[in-house]
């Protein structure tokens, strides 16, 4: 067993290692067939784990590979532990990222950074894997970080372009703001529990254990558990792209396609929701958390979604989706749905990772234009293309029977539920997100797809549907984009598949009343036709279609009507402003003064070269007596042991000594 | 046949006596000769240092290797050595970095290159003097005479303004030192001897204590160097060759923790502690404002200075919240807050160190500093940019490089003393990675700038061998930094047994 969990993490990490160092010793053709040998066997030997864990062979493995620290009773060490919540992960992760190996083929045939590339996604998938199988803090962290890491070497991946190099920067920047709170949290842990291992953790939770006090000021005293929770969600709030620490996200949009889906969609940007689901235990624990969490990823959910509506780039429109998406995962961990979360979680990686690749298809065909307002009537040069663009946007926005489906209706009936202060914002934030869900995504796929055609005669000459390794990854990602939920909704909903991977307060379930319907996905979908988020869906394509299909004028005038919203919106409501003209250059500022005035200034000129002026002029009088060359030294020194022997004198006088 | 060697008085004496023969063959045809002289020495003293490792006890906070002769009978100074958990990896780490300045250097020095050479191996000798030496007053003489070499190498060597630099790293370190000798002479008379371990357990009265505290003071903090009295390293850093700053960096502000480990917290505990929240918040200063100078910087030198500035405040933050944290009975975390500062120690030699050797490899081709000159390099050094990466991300304290242990340890350790010491060490989370990948963006990221970042050429075999070594040596102890921690647990916990209790009264002291 514990071979084959290593082959599962070492297997990528070789192949990224030989791709990435052998240099031109490694033909473009190598450089593909290693990588998705090692990630294909990672994938294989998960999926073969996870139906251990389906059919109740296997509950959790435990174990430690090496002591990385030990420190007086604390004993750092690395090593795994898989449970169900791990082996779904790393399902979701080995698959996606294989699907994404074998697109890359072709969507980056032509790059001359064809072996990087490679070489990075499986350094990705090794970094993601070992944030899941962690069983402790530590490695967690280290996983966290690099993926980051990863993450900010593909955004930055066409390094010559100027948007993309600031966009790397950003992201890593953003995310180092939510790590510092991740660390802290960490830090709490130690305190309150003197270990940094999950089990010993979780064990204490449950056995009971001492409450500390974290002094803020002499009027904000928190609990020590309370501090944890928020600091770990600061972490899961910059790396899962919740508002205010977002801005990161769109901007990532700069880096290649393949890695949008991969990392920006289906897994590192949820792994953030992953730890909030591993730290249940802890979070169940401070109501004041669960609320925090809630009002956070209420509003990601439901104003990033304003934003995808206005946006013009293919992409942009993906990514605020995700934003939006991410909301939804968020809202369900404040409900203390965990399980929930980790289902919209694979749901969505398999829908927004097809719907990202299948923009990466259409960004192909249009020879890399990426404006959809150039685009149109698609539907004719790429049907493969647009079907499963058609059924991933349908799994997006909730369609009765599609994955999407049961995963989003169930964060919307668990949080109508709870019970949290926070629930009833929360609950109208998700639900008119619905609405405006469905909006921009077919506001989009109409656009692209349908209307009349708007791209130069040029590309459409070229139009037509990319090459077999790019459609077939569509195709399979559609499959579980359709279907996923219908096998695996009622084991997760009856809390029967995630068992004791994660912990919910008897007075915090809000799942045990909609387990039952969930035991029939089919009649809950032919139910669902008569629900009001059905509707709101519903409608929400309607008017997309009004204004791109039918009435496209209509769009213009609203825009004009609405110029001020729309303004707001074009600037993502200041954030980018704020954070570039107040905290960048700010900081920059704050540092230059800092230099000129006190280093420079103050300490330099004033103190140290003053003094050795004053000692110059004294010494200009004495060179004449002697015509030493260390008299600099010599004078100081003598100076200064005069000062200080003198500061003695006068202290005995004073009788202190 | 080992055990009867000196290895210590070799490992001090080799590099000094190879430097010294070196002095002696100059002029251009010997060239080649003298540089392989430097390689082999430099080599040697290496393996002596790998050698006291293996042979090293780390079971025991005992010190070892010991050698002892009467050198100045009268005064009862004796020649005496011995290395424990905190000065073994010191020596290692110097001997280490001595012989990757010789290689580094090969042919990059046209003027004196001979000399260049022997100046560092002399340094290097005298530096391993100062980590084994056990009196205080052979300390004190090879904490003078080290000063010596690096002096001359910034000012033989250095740049436009080397005399004004040279001159004020001087003038700073010696100034410190005259109250470091003041204070150990004082301290030899009470206990009757220059023996530094004797120091270490005798009572001395609050009054006096305070007054030895701020001798050292004055002394250690210019070294490691501490705000205010850091102004002197980025004008030296600037102005020195890249091998100066590269020991500069890696090994001599090291003397300042080692000073802190070694005498002050033990030698005046009780003034140390009275003071431990004014060094606390010198720390952070460190940690924070240095942090946003660094960010501010336009000479890649200066902000790598800056940034080292930075990092050696974790060094004393976490030397210092061990005393908050014993005053709470929270023994572990206190172990926790030195180790880390050990660790930031050591793995801040390697990054700093290959942090300026980067920076090196830029000037010999462009024979600039400024960020703005630079731009697009990774267009034409791919494998350099590779390095250059690895060592910003350990620089911005990245887990899975060394460069992460220290800082997470003393971050960790802060927390149960205050939420706000905490968070002001954590901001360097966000401030050391703005500093350094911004300048990494400006650098290597881009468009090629200009011709002669079009013209450049990729590392060559000699740099390449230099960076794989600090590279390997990073990801290791990222990855594993448990021997390290190892070889120094039995001296930390020795240190907070006996070296730590109070010096008020001979209660609780260990003999």
């Amino acid at each position: 067993m514990l071979k084959q969990l290593l082959a599962i993490v070492l297997l990528p990490l070789i192949a990224a290692l030989v791709v990435g160092l052998g240099g031109k010793l490694i033909s473009r053709q190598w450089a593909h067939r290693l990588t998705i040998v090692g990630v294909a066997t990672a994938c294989i030997l998960s999926i073969n784990l996870a139906f251990g864990f389906a059919s109740g062979q296997i509950s959790v493995i435990e174990h430690t590979l090496y002591s990385w620290a030990k420190i007086g009773q604390l004993n750092l060490q690395v090593g795994f532990l898989i449970d169900s919540l791990t082996i779904t992960m790393m399902v979701v992760v080995t698959f996606v990222s294989l699907m994404v190996h074998i697109y890359t083929i072709g969507y980056m045939k032509e790059d001359p950074g064809y072996q990087r590339f490679f070489a990075y996604i499986s350094l990705f998938t090794f970094a993601m894997l070992s944030l899941v199988m962690s069983n402790n803090f530590l490695q967690l962290f280290f996983g966290w970080e690099a993926v980051g890491v990863v993450s900010y070497l593909l955004i930055g991946f066409w390094y010559k372009k100027p948007t993309a190099i600031v966009a790397n920067l950003k992201a890593f920047l953003v995310n180092r703001v939510g790590d510092l709170g991740f660390l802290l949290g960490i830090a709490g842990v130690y305190m309150v529990f003197g270990t940094l291992d999950y089990s010993g953790v979780f064990q204490q939770v449950n056995s009971g254990f001492n409450d500390l006090e974290i002094v803020i000021s002499d009027t904000a005293i928190w609990s020590a558990t309370t501090f944890i929770c928020i600091g770990l969600f600061i972490g899961a709030m910059g790396k899962s792209a919740q508002v205010p620490l977002h801005v990161w996200l769109p901007d990532s949009m700069e880096g290649p396609t393949p890695i949008s889906a991969l990392i920006h969609a289906a897994t590192m940007v949820t792994a953030g929701v992953f730890m909030v689901a591993r730290m249940s235990p802890l979070f169940e624990l401070s109501e004041v958390a669960l609320n925090v969490v809630l009002v956070i990823g209420a509003t990601t959910a439901l104003f990033m979604g304003f934003l995808g509506v206005i946006q013009n780039d293919i992409k942009r429109v993906v990514a605020y989706s995700t934003l939006s998406q991410l909301g939804y995962m968020v809202v369900a961990l404040g409900a203390s749905a965990y399980s929930v979360a980790v289902f919209h979680l694979v749901t969505h990686a398999f829908f927004k990772a097809l719907l990202f690749l299948a923009a990466g298809s259409v960004i192909i065909a249009m020879h890399h234009e990426q404006d959809i307002r150039k685009m149109g009537n698609l539907k004719k040069y790429m049907p493969i293309t647009y079907v499963t663009c058609l059924l991933g946007s349908l799994a997006l926005i909730g369609t009765p029977f599609f994955s999407g489906f049961y995963s989003k209706e169930a964060i919307i009936l668990a949080i109508e539920n709870s019970q949290l202060t926070a629930a009833t914002y929360a609950y109208w934030c998700v639900l008119l997100g619905v609405f405006f869900t469905a909006l921009y995504s077919f506001r989009m796929f109409f656009l692209v797809f349908h209307t009349q055609e708007r791209m130069d005669e040029h590309t459409r000459a070229h139009l037509k549907e990319p090459s077999m390794v790019v459609w077939i990854p569509l195709v399979l990602l559609a499959i579980p984009s359709v279907s996923i939920s219908w096998f695996i909704a009622p084991q997760i909903i009856s809390g029967e598949f995630f068992n004791v991977a994660i912990q919910v307060a008897k007075s915090h379930d809000v799942l045990s009343s909609i387990s039952e319907m969930y035991q029939q996905p089919f009649a809950l979908g032919l139910h669902a036709f008569i629900t009001l988020p059905f509707w709101l869906a519903v409608s929400g394509v309607i008017v997309a279609y009004i204004f791109t299909v039918a009435r496209p004028a209509w769009r213009e005038q609203l825009n004009l009507k609405l110029n001020f919203i729309n303004q707001v919106l074009r600037e993502n409501y200041y954030f980018d402003k704020l954070y570039m003209n107040y905290f960048a250059a700010g900081g920059v500022a704050v540092g230059n003064k800092f230099w000129k005035w006190i280093d420079a200034g103050v300490i330099d000129n004033w103190i140290v070269n003053g003094s050795a002026k004053t000692v110059a002029s004294i010494s200009g009088q004495l060179r004449k007596i002697q015509s030493g060359y260390l008299y600099h030294y010599v004078l100081v020194m003598v100076v200064g042991l005069l000062a200080f022997l003198g500061w003695i004198y006068w202290r005995a006088l004073h009788g202190t000594v | 046949m080992i055990e009867k060697l000196p290895l210590l008085s070799l490992s001090i004496w080799l590099p000094v006596l190879t430097g010294v023969l070196m002095l002696f063959v100059t002029g251009q045809k010997h060239k080649k000769t003298s540089h392989w002289i430097a390689l082999i020495g430099a080599a040697a003293t290496f393996a002596i240092s790998l050698l006291l490792l293996s042979e090293f006890d780390s079971s025991s906070y005992y010190i070892q290797f010991i050698e002892d002769k009467v050198w100045l009978k009268s005064l009862d100074i004796h020649y005496a050595l011995g290395i424990d958990g905190f000065s073994l990896p010191l020596i290692v780490l110097t001997s280490l970095m001595t012989l990757i300045v010789v290689i580094s250097s090969w042919n990059n020095i046209k003027f004196r290159a001979t000399h260049y050479l022997a100046g560092f191996l002399i340094m290097g000798g005298l530096m391993n003097g100062v980590f084994a030496a056990t009196d205080s007053i052979l300390f004190y003489v090879f904490w003078e005479a080290m000063l010596v070499p690096m002096f001359l190498i910034i000012g033989i060597w250095g740049g436009a303004n080397r005399v004004y630099a040279s001159l004020k790293f001087f003038i700073y370190t010696f100034f410190g030192s005259v109250f470091l000798l003041i204070a150990l002479i004082y301290l030899a008379k009470q206990a009757d001897s220059f023996d530094i371990f004797n120091m270490q357990q005798m009572v001395i009265d609050l009054e006096a204590q305070k007054l030895i505290f701020f001798a050292f003071l004055i002394a250690f903090a210019v070294k490691i160097p501490m705000w205010p009295v850091h102004t002197w390293l980025p004008d030296a850093h600037v102005q020195a060759p890249t091998g100066g700053s590269v020991i500069l960096a890696a090994i001599m502000l090291k003397m300042g923790t080692y000073g802190f480990i070694r005498f002050m917290l033990p030698i005046v505990p009780d003034a140390s502690m009275a003071y431990a929240g004014m060094m606390i918040v010198l720390s952070l200063i460190a940690i924070a404002y240095i942090g946003f100078v660094a960010l501010a910087q336009e000479d890649m030198k200066k902000l790598v200075a800056y940034s080292s500035i930075a990092h050696m405040g974790f060094v004393t933050l976490g030397l210092f919240i061990s005393f908050a944290l014993l005053k709470q009975q929270q023994v572990d975390a206190a172990v926790m807050g030195i180790q880390g500062a050990l660790v930031q120690t050591i793995s801040h030699g390697f990054i700093s160190g290959a942090l300026f050797l980067c920076i090196g490899v830029l000037y010999d081709r462009m024979h600039s500093r400024n960020i703005a000159d630079y731009g697009g390099v990774v267009n034409t050094m791919p494998k350099f940019a590779m390095f250059f990466m690895l060592f910003a991300m350990a620089n911005a304290g990245l887990p899975g490089t060394s460069g992460f242990v220290g800082e997470f340890f003393v971050i960790i350790a802060s927390l149960q003393v205050s939420f706000w010491i905490a968070i002001i060490a954590g901001l360097t989370l966000v401030l050391a990675a703005a500093y350094t990948l911004w300048m990494y963006k400006r650098v290597i990221f881009g468009d090629i700038a200009n011709d002669k970042v079009a013209s450049l050429n990729d590392l060559n075999g000699r740099e390449l061998s230099v960076l794989i070594i600090l590279a390997l040596l990073v990801l290791f102890f990222g990855l594993y930094p448990s021997p390290l921690l190892e070889i120094m647990q039995p001296s930390v916990e020795h240190f907070i047994d006996c070296n730590l209790v109070s010096k008020l009264t001979p209660e609780g002291m260990c003999s």
